[in-house]
């Protein structure tokens, strides 16, 4: 039986379908290995080979690994409950209420969402604290603790833009006070607020501008920020490089491009 | 090769290259685009017409406030009161972040649910974070005899309406 699936798959990788996709071959080698991760568009912002020791959960605790699946549930969960949230003053709330009671499998999907969405923000954080107190952050890796800040800011103004959509009186009142709290910039701290609000109070344009900001134009920059995040790690060195071996790399000048 | 002869040359007695020339004037034509850019898209985003509800408050007519009163006027967001000296009006928005105060009639005080600040009949300040007193609002009576408050127009404080 085993065998018949390994010539199956045989078969169907000397296929020119086949090969015109996965161009590297095929074949149980370093090289090969090496190759199907180089080669392929997702894969390749990571590095071809690693320690197996970076693999260890004490290393890393997972908390970037795990932020990405949330991040992942979070558009898996949130483009499903587009198709039935209207952002506009009379009906969001409703839309709300009915994701909740009304439309099958909507409490799993708006739970679900909300969940990973406080998930996402505790593990950002985490994976911050973990990063600083390992020391992780340090050269040559000082520009990729930036892109992380930057991700930060990102998981923080998704989560603070999503806050307003339910359309109750908690999502009112926090943004109330949060654009408030924004006004308080110097010199151009109510034109700020004026401009994100698109208006003096939130209202309807306040609403549609979050939801905007919420499923395209935050989402859009934390995938640019989270790429730019990963193949930086490949270029920085991997994960993790045992003290022994970056000391020796340090004597000897080496330079690592990944 | 002629143009790295001509490069040292054209440096030394201080000459701008016909390459120099061209790329400040591009970068000059980005800096320009970007320019009108941010002048467009800071146009953009900032409405010309707000459909936001008036500032202006009708209360109707003042001998249906007794004298002692306070009136939560809830949909302008403003205590009408009619003390001992007259009318006049209070923002019942905090002045710390913004929410909506409450009037908390068996205490006598105007208290705001987010972050605990109180304030007196008059406005002021007695316990929370709040950084200022609550500003008095313009109070007149129009031609047909109706109390009207301006939400957007704050008086000096002490300034009351006699009717």
């Amino acid at each position: 039986m085993a065998a018949t699936k390994q010539d199956t798959l045989g078969r169907l990788r000397e296929t020119r379908v086949w090969q015109s996709v996965f161009r590297s071959g095929w074949g149980d080698s370093n090289l090969h290995r090496a190759l199907a991760v180089q080669q392929n568009l997702f894969l390749h912002l990571f590095p071809a080979k690693m320690r197996r020791r970076s693999l260890d959960i004490g290393v890393t605790w997972y908390l970037g690994t795990l932020t990405l699946v949330a991040f992942f549930i979070l558009v898996a969960t949130g483009i499903p409950l587009m198709l039935y949230y209207h952002p506009s003053v009379p009906q969001a709330y409703a839309d709300m209420k009915d994701l909740q009671f009304v439309v099958s499998a909507g409490v799993f999907l708006r739970n679900l969402h909300r969940w990973a969405a406080h998930a996402m923000v505790l593990l950002v954080f985490a994976h911050m604290a973990r990063v600083f107190y390992r020391g992780a952050y340090r050269p040559p890796r000082e520009f990729n603790w930036v892109v992380g800040v930057v991700l930060l800011l990102v998981t923080l103004f998704l989560s603070y833009t999503g806050y307003l959509l339910p359309w109750d009186q908690l999502a009112f009142w926090a943004i109330t006070v949060g654009s408030n709290i924004l006004s308080s910039v110097p010199v151009m701290g109510l034109k700020i607020r004026f401009l994100m609000l698109g208006g003096n109070t939130v209202n309807a344009n306040a609403l549609l501008r979050f939801y905007v900001l919420h499923c395209v134009i935050l989402p859009l920059a934390a995938v640019a920020f989270i790429g730019v995040h990963f193949w930086r790690i490949r270029k920085d060195g991997g994960l993790y490089r045992d003290g022994h071996a970056a000391a020796r790399a340090a004597e000897s000048g080496e330079q690592r491009h990944g | 090769m002629e143009e790295q002869k001509k490069k040292p040359e054209a440096a030394a007695t201080g000459e701008v290259t016909r390459r120099e020339t061209f790329q400040k004037l591009g970068l000059g034509c980005l800096a320009a685009a970007g320019a009108g850019a941010a002048a467009f898209g800071y146009e953009y985003l900032s409405p010309n017409v707000l459909y936001e509800p008036s500032p202006i408050a009708n209360a109707g007519k003042p001998d249906q406030y007794p004298s002692g009163s306070v009136t939560t006027l809830a949909e302008a967001g403003v205590y009408l009161i009619h003390g001992p000296q007259g009318f006049y009006a209070l923002s019942a928005t905090c002045t710390h972040l913004g929410c909506r105060t409450a009037w908390a009639a068996e205490l006598g005080i105007i208290a705001c649910p987010c972050h605990g600040s109180k304030f007196n009949t008059d406005g002021i300040k007695i316990a929370g974070p709040a950084p200022k007193p609550l500003p008095w609002l313009k109070v007149w009576v129009n031609d047909e005899g109706d109390l009207m408050v301006d939400t957007s127009a704050t008086v000096a404080e002490k300034q009351f309406l006699r009717v």
